[in-house]
Formats: structure tokens, C-alpha cells, sequence
């Protein structure tokens, strides 16, 4: 079963595995009676015959898949085509850091005590989603940074679907283990190349150590025959810092499970997205906040872009238990609805049950500022443009806090190209 | 080149102007004063094709054209201008990505080709130094936490660029201390030719030492009681609003 034919069955994984399975046997796939999937219906997906495991393997040339890359920085690459690892268009490393496949990590016995420590550790286990890829997962990425290793390039995570098969299952299993005063940058996207019905079905562990630094970009754009359940869970000791800025395109379903769980004082936990879809696409940020301990942050800004008969849902908990005083949360959550057809769903939710707490949620869903338009108009650009352009505004926003220059660049030009807005040089 | 002619105009059934005649020729420079709530704003609003105002009597013509029905992007397109007192902040736009859009979107209303990226970075270079503005400023996002002196120093780059024919500078001064007030006027004097044509308006004389006017109008509860030159202006200072006021009672 799964990366398990390589490994011994005697071995830690096989229990957890086991009981993962007896999990999803019990629950199936959430239905809209779960509170947590009132707004998203999987029906639709399930009623393709997906296969799990691909009955060859594929292999594609760089040139082909390049402009999936961020391709003008040196970064790290580990690359995944229908699930299987493909070496010849990975850069993996063991110098200094670890970038390399789960299945690697699994097996060799120098990584047995981090598998032992971290995997598996902070996923909610009692979820059907994340339980049905702890049993079936074959593979995804390892990536583990020791202490005080500051790592110079960023780690590009992809993960193509061929479409060789009818349509295809994929689960991807990653997972990040950030050492003290250890500092990592990661790009992580799917994307199938051609229109067959792809359904991932992600879950990502990040644990950062004290005083470590991860900052996580998702960029999904990918087809329209594509659906994404991405799990992310990421835990955070003392003085941490950690950000995930998801950026939602395209895709036919795409789910953002994710979730910051603290372990430490002076933590600083950052959610940001940019949601910008059309026709009849959907996505949904279902976000979690778990402030356990005290005088730590949080921040979370998400903006979405909803045209067609597109539908969003935003879902934003943040939970202050009662040893959790001087916390800061904030929330903000802005949606615009481009057509009278499209619908945002949006559930900001505090739970506070500290008293010495500054927290606050914002959420809007607006047309633009009629004002702006004005302005816009008197310097000659058309009331089409104009919208647009303030739209692209309202989006591009969010990139301030992105730290990699290139990034920011090419979702800049993803938003720009979305809303049809020509944008060329800056100075 | 404008050409104002018993405007009236009004706000929610409010009516604010009430029978505006104004002549621009090219070449000059009109100076538009009068109190708080005398209906300067709203001119200049109206002259820009504010779709919150409505015009019920009366006409507006550019070059010859009457420009009431067009849109406020028609107006520009022809090379009307406006200054706002107010400029608006558009966080995530920069300055640069801004102009370009509105050079370009006049550009291919006229059936004009894109500026080439070459010639507009030129031209940004050129315009930036005659407003002494650095060029980390060009790259911020619109208006965004500029400072009043900033804000309107932008606007005046912003006109540089476009090049109209007809400025019409809304309250340029105020919020400018007296270094940004003098950039903002030796801009906007290099920028003046025998073609094109300015309206300031303003509550003070104190632009008007540097912008000197042809003409001072005064106005007064939605119309131009008193014409003259220059020295109006300074009888203004001198004395208030109150004895205009007065006289246009008797």
C-alpha cells in the first residue's frame, strides 16, 4: 500500500496508517451536513472514477512545464509528476538542508527520529480528508532545516497531473521541520496539463522551532478540470514567525484547509490571500487560528474577486483559549462581487475566552468606491478600465507583505492578467 | 477655448450654481475666488463631468464643443484637466502604473499606438525633476499616506504628463507649506504656454503671487459677481469677502 511497499511494516507509519484508514472508513467524505462543509459540495468531484495510483509512469521535459516555475530565481526543486518523483526535473539537496522526497525520509533510518517527532504529529487526525491521505499518500516533499540554517534559495514544491488517466486521484504528503533560528522560503502549486479531471487531495505539516521563520506561498492556477483539497497545519514554538499567502486563480473546487496552532509565547502567525475566479469556479478558505498561548499574533487579510456564477467562502476562526491573554488577532476579509450571479459565503468566527485580548474581524462584500472611479475617469481612463484597475488595486494589496521579489512579480502579472489589466514596467 | 454660459447646477435638488458665464482663451490664466461654500468646488466639479451634480440649465463648451453630456474620461480625452483639492488614495496602484494607464487609455482614444515604454520612462524622468520629486515616490502606491504637500505636488506631475489644454487647479494650495507651494507654482508656470490655459481657484490670494492671473473672478452664492485683474485679487486679501458682498446687495 502506498510508499509503504518500500517500507517495513513493522515500522511506525504502518499503525498510523491503519488507524487513518479505520478513520475514513468510519466519517467518508465530508457532506454539506458538516458545519465545515455547508458551503462546498464535493458531490460533483466524486462522481468521477478516479484512479488512485497511475498505471504508467509519465515523464515530461522542462521546456514544457517551465512556465509553471518561478523560473528566474536559483531555487530548489522537487517535482512530482501524477504523484510519482521526478528526479530529472528536481534539484534536491542533503547539504546543509534537506530537500528530498517523504519517501526517502520514510525509509532511511537517519531520518527515523524527525519521522518519529513531527510526522503526522499536529494533523487533525479525526478529519476524513487528512486521514484518507495519512493512509494513501505515496509520496511529496521532505524538507528539513536545522538549527540556525539560514537557506539562501527558495524550495519550489510542484506537483503536475498528466491527465494520462481518465481522471486521477493524487495525494500529496508534505513535510516541513524548520529548526531554532532557521529560516525557509517555499513555493508550492499543482497544475494539470490537460483537461482531464484531477483531484488532489494535499495535507502539509510545518513545524517551526523556536525563533524559526517559514514563509509559505500557494499559487493555484491551475485547470479548470482541477480541484484542489489542500490541508495545511503548521505549529509554532516561541518567538516563531510563520506566513502562508495562498493565491486562488483557477481550478475547478479548490478547499484551503488551514490551520496555525501555537506552542509558544511571542508568536507572530501571518494568512494572507488573493482570491480572483470566474464562470463557475469555487474557493474556499477555511482558516484557524488556535492562540493557546500567551502575547502572541496573528493577522489575516483575504480579498476576493468573485465574477460569473463563481461562489467563495471564507470561514475564518480564531480561537483564544483562556491562557492566552494579550493576544493580538485580526481578521479582515473583503469581497467584491464583480456579477450579480456570483456569491460569497463569508463566517468570520472568534472564540475568545481570554479578558486581556485585542482582536478584531473585518468583512466586507462592496462594490468599489465610487470616488476613486471619478478620479480614475478625470485622468482619461474609461469607467471599464477604471474598474479594473481598481480592482487590480484592491487585490494587488495583499503583496505588499510577499518577500520574494519574483513572486510578487508573477502574481502581480497573474492578477493584472485576470482583471485584463495592462500593467508594464515600474519604476 | 471654454466657454461658460448661464450654468446652473445643483446637488439633490439643491441648487448650488445658479448662472455661471466664464471665457477662457487660450493663453490665459483665470483665478476663481471666493468664500467657503460660494460654489468653487462644484464649478470645477461640474466642468469635469461630476456625474454627482446636475447640470439644469445653461451650457459648457471646450474647443468649440459642447461637452455637458460627455464623460468625465470624453472630457479628459479632448484635454480637460482637473486638480483635486482631495486627490483620492488608491492603495495598490503605483504612481508610475497609473500615469502610464491614463497616457495610454487618452492615447488610444485618440487612435493612437501605446506610448513605447522607452519615451514614457523619458518623459516620467523629465516631468519628476522639473516637480523636484524623487523617483522612490513614482513607485509608492497612489496618493497612499502622501502627505497634503505630496498629494497635490503629484497631481501637478499628473498634468505634466497629460498635457492638457485646460487645467483647472481646485484648491491646489491648500495644505502646502511655502517651499511645496512654490514647486507646485514654478511647475505649473514652465508648464503654461500661449495653447493652453489655467483655471486656479482658491479661498487665498497666496497662490496667485506665483501664479500670476489675467483675470480674477469673484464668487459669490453660485455666481460671478465681480471681474477684474490681478489687483482684485489683492483687494480681496486686503479686505475680506464682505464688502463684495455688500456691494452685490446694494
Amino acid at each position: 500500500m502506498a510508499f509503504e511497499n518500500r517500507v517495513d511494516v513493522n515500522h511506525a507509519v504502518h499503525d498510523i496508517r491503519t488507524q487513518a484508514i479505520k478513520v475514513f472508513e468510519e466519517k467518508g467524505f465530508p457532506t454539506k451536513k458538516d458545519e465545515a462543509w455547508k458551503y462546498t459540495s464535493l458531490n460533483a468531484l466524486l462522481k468521477n472514477d478516479y484512479s488512485v495510483f497511475p498505471e504508467q509512469e509519465s515523464s515530461i521535459e522542462f521546456n514544457d512545464i517551465k512556465k509553471y516555475f518561478i523560473h528566474d530565481i536559483d531555487s530548489y526543486r522537487i517535482v512530482f509528476i501524477d504523484g510519482v518523483f521526478s528526479s530529472h526535473l528536481s534539484e534536491t539537496t542533503h547539504e546543509g538542508i534537506d530537500v528530498c522526497t517523504m519517501g526517502a525520509a520514510l525509509t532511511k533510518p537517519k531520518y527515523q527520529l524527525v519521522i518519529e517527532n513531527y510526522f503526522n504529529k499536529i494533523v487533525d487526525k479525526e478529519d476524513s480528508l487528512t486521514a484518507l491521505n495519512t493512509a494513501f499518500s505515496r509520496e511529496g516533499a521532505f524538507i528539513n532545516v536545522p538549527k540556525g540554517k539560514v537557506v539562501q534559495k527558495p524550495i519550489q514544491v510542484l506537483y503536475f497531473s498528466t491527465g494520462k488517466e481518465s481522471a486521477q486521484m493524487v495525494q500529496p504528503r508534505n513535510l516541513v521541520v524548520v529548526g531554532e533560528n532557521a529560516y525557509v522560503q517555499i513555493i508550492e502549486r499543482h497544475q494539470s496539463l490537460n483537461l482531464n479531471p484531477v483531484l488532489t487531495n494535499a495535507v502539509t505539516e510545518i513545524h517551526t522551532s523556536k525563533r524559526g521563520i517559514v514563509d509559505y506561498y500557494k499559487i493555484q492556477n491551475d485547470q479548470e478540470s482541477a480541484s484542489l483539497i489542500d490541508n495545511t497545519y503548521i505549529s509554532q514554538q516561541q518567538n516563531s514567525h510563520a506566513s502562508v499567502h495562498t493565491f486562488s486563480f483557477g481550478g475547478k473546487l479548490t478547499r484551503n484547509n488551514l490551520q496555525f496552532l501555537h506552542k509558544g509565547e511571542y508568536i507572530n502567525s501571518t494568512l494572507k490571500g488573493v482570491t480572483i475566479i470566474e464562470d463557475k469556479q469555487h474557493v474556499d478558505h477555511s482558516t484557524l487560528v488556535q492562540h493557546a498561548t500567551p502575547n502572541c499574533e496573528s493577522h489575516q487579510d483575504y480579498k476576493g474577486i468573485y465574477g460569473d456564477r463563481s461562489t467563495g467562502v471564507f470561514n475564518g476562526r480564531i480561537i483564544v483559549d483562556k491562557e492566552a491573554q494579550k493576544t493580538n488577532g485580526f481578521q479582515q476579509n473583503n469581497n467584491i462581487l464583480v456579477s450579480d450571479k456570483a456569491t460569497i459565503n463569508a463566517k468570520p468566527q472568534l472564540e475568545i475566552f481570554a479578558d486581556d485580548v485585542k482582536c478584531s474581524h473585518g468583512c466586507t462584500i462592496g462594490q468599489l468606491d465610487e470616488e476613486a472611479m471619478y478620479y480614475l475617469r478625470t485622468r482619461g481612463i474609461p469607467k471599464k478600465e477604471a474598474r479594473a484597475l481598481l480592482m487590480y488595486a484592491f487585490a494587488n494589496n495583499v503583496l505588499e507583505s510577499v518577500k520574494i521579489p519574483e513572486v510578487k512579480a508573477r502574481v502581480n502579472k497573474l492578477i493584472a492578467m485576470k482583471l485584463g489589466v495592462k500593467i508594464g514596467f515600474d519604476l | 477655448m471654454l466657454r461658460i454660459e448661464n450654468l446652473h447646477a445643483s446637488v439633490e435638488d439643491k441648487e448650488i450654481l445658479k448662472g455661471i458665464n466664464l471665457d477662457v482663451k487660450p493663453g490665459e490664466i483665470h483665478a476663481i475666488m471666493g468664500p467657503n461654500g460660494s460654489g468653487k468646488s462644484t464649478l470645477s466639479s461640474v466642468i469635469a463631468g461630476n456625474e454627482d451634480f446636475e447640470v439644469t440649465k445653461g451650457n459648457i463648451e471646450f474647443l468649440g464643443e459642447d461637452i455637458g453630456e460627455l464623460a468625465p474620461e470624453d472630457r479628459a480625452h479632448k484635454g480637460l484637466f482637473l486638480s483635486f483639492q482631495y486627490p483620492v488614495e488608491i492603495p495598490g496602484v503605483s504612481v508610475t502604473n497609473f500615469i502610464k494607464t491614463a497616457i495610454n487609455e487618452t492615447r488610444r482614444a485618440k487612435g493612437l499606438e501605446d506610448m513605447p515604454a522607452n519615451e514614457m520612462l523619458k518623459m516620467i524622468r523629465e516631468k519628476s525633476e522639473l516637480l523636484e520629486i524623487d523617483r522612490k515616490f513614482l513607485s509608492r502606491s497612489l496618493n497612499e499616506g502622501f502627505s497634503g504637500g505630496e498629494k497635490k505636488r503629484n497631481e501637478i506631475f499628473q498634468m505634466a504628463m497629460l498635457e492638457p489644454k485646460l487645467a483647472i487647479l481646485d484648491e491646489t494650495d491648500s495644505g502646502l507649506d511655502i517651499d511645496a507651494l512654490r514647486i507646485v507654482a514654478n511647475g505649473v508656470n514652465k508648464l503654461k504656454s500661449k495653447d493652453n490655459a489655467v483655471v486656479v481657484i482658491t479661498h487665498y490670494q497666496r497662490l496667485l503671487e506665483y501664479i500670476v492671473p489675467d483675470f480674477v473672478h469673484v464668487l459669490l452664492n453660485g455666481r460671478i459677481v465681480k471681474s477684474g485683474g490681478k489687483e482684485l485679487a489683492f483687494e480681496l486679501e486686503e479686505k475680506g469677502y464682505d464688502w463684495i458682498k455688500q456691494e452685490v446687495e446694494v
